[in-house]
């Protein structure tokens, strides 16, 4: 009993690698910033998207397959969720986990959001999806869907050199 | 020679198309339209110019940010419209993307909340684009000069679409009660998450 336990213990404990998140972090638009500005020699790829948002979700897999060509790369895909915050539990976990969605989840709660879209990018008008594609101070910001194709030629605009 | 007229010539009206593309600007003249409403009857903006303004907003029925500000936007209406500032809501999607906002389900949407307003059809999408919105809801508020109308602000209805007891800046009602005082619209221009403008790619 007690080895079967343990045995179902380690085999979760191994299976949680490829599992999805079971929780998203929440961030307001000052914790979020950093973010978007770090100084090293990745390229981030960050995509602002929502359950509710068809095109969002229609290119999601295109940026879960970006991850996964890149995970040996310095190359981090996060998903900004801008899902509203009281359909945290209804709406955004089990999404992530019927897709069991491997990039990283973030959740932007901020509502705000005259105060900083800018900050993001003078080009964004709002409308998502919406994708910034980062490395130092090298960045270029995209309003308009991807495909897997599309979203490799932009990338490799950043890496390679 | 004539060739360098031509190229410079070319050169200007893809200019021209390539503003034309990005819709109004604060101060320009807003585009006409004559598009059919919920109850079957054409609406043109002309039909509106005995009016200080219209609050033209382009808004649908599937997204959740246009869902969040409808019982808003009905209140608007209620508010400024024997003020001289009607609403008028475009739904600007293309239905064979999105089923949700077809021009059926618009009648349904309308019914079911009673709009008191009028909710119009760009079938075919040419108004929007016009306009320049990029999503759902995407205000612009136009002030009549007399022969036209004027776009005087674009963007959010206010600062918080989650929640409307946390508002804390009305930027659209603070743009009419600066036209209303004679004063230039202080607060012209403001940005919103929204849903995109759904079309075929």
């Amino acid at each position: 009993m007690a080895k079967t336990t343990l045995f179902l213990m380690l085999f979760m404990l191994t299976a949680g690698f490829s599992e999805a998140q079971k929780s998203v972090p929440v961030y307001d638009f000052d914790a979020f910033k950093p973010l978007l500005h770090r100084q090293n020699d990745t390229t981030y790829v960050i995509n602002f998207w929502a359950t509710w948002c068809k095109p969002c979700v229609e290119e999601l897999p295109a940026f879960e397959t970006l991850n996964e060509n890149h995970k040996n790369e310095k190359v981090r895909v996060m998903l900004v969720s801008l899902d509203f915050i009281r359909h945290y539990d209804s709406k955004l976990i089990p999404f992530i986990e019927e897709r069991s969605l491997q990039s990283k989840v973030i959740l932007l709660n901020d509502p705000r959001s005259n105060s900083w879209i800018d900050q993001v990018s003078p080009e964004w008008s709002g409308a998502i999806p919406a994708t910034l594609i980062y490395r130092g101070n090298m960045r270029q910001f995209y309003e308009r869907s991807f495909t897997i194709l599309e979203i490799e030629k932009e990338l490799e605009n950043f890496i390679r050199y | 020679m004539k060739n360098t007229l031509l190229t410079l010539l070319s050169l200007l009206m893809l200019g021209y198309s390539a503003l034309a593309g990005e819709g109004v600007k604060v101060g320009d003249k807003a585009p006409s339209f004559r598009l059919q409403n919920v109850d079957g009857r054409m609406v043109s903006l002309s039909d509106y110019d005995e009016k200080t303004g219209v609050i033209l907003i382009f808004t649908c029925n599937h997204c959740p940010y246009s869902v969040a500000y409808e019982d808003r936007i009905i209140a608007l209406d209620k508010k400024f419209a024997t003020q001289g500032f009607p609403v008028i809501a475009i739904n600007p999607n293309d239905p064979s993307v999105q089923p949700e906002d077809s021009y059926e389900n618009m009648i349904l949407r309308s019914q079911e909340k009673d709009f008191p307003f009028p909710y119009l059809f760009d079938k075919g999408q040419e108004v929007y684009p016009e306009y320049g919105a990029t999503r759902t809801p995407h205000v612009f508020l136009l002030e009549n000069r007399g022969s036209d109308f004027e776009v005087v602000y674009i963007g959010a209805i206010d600062d918080n679409y989650q929640n409307e007891e946390y508002v804390e800046e009305k930027y659209l009602e603070n743009a009419i009660a600066d036209i209303q005082a004679g004063r230039k619209v202080g607060n012209d221009f403001t940005k919103a998450i929204g849903c995109t403008i759904k079309k075929q790619k």
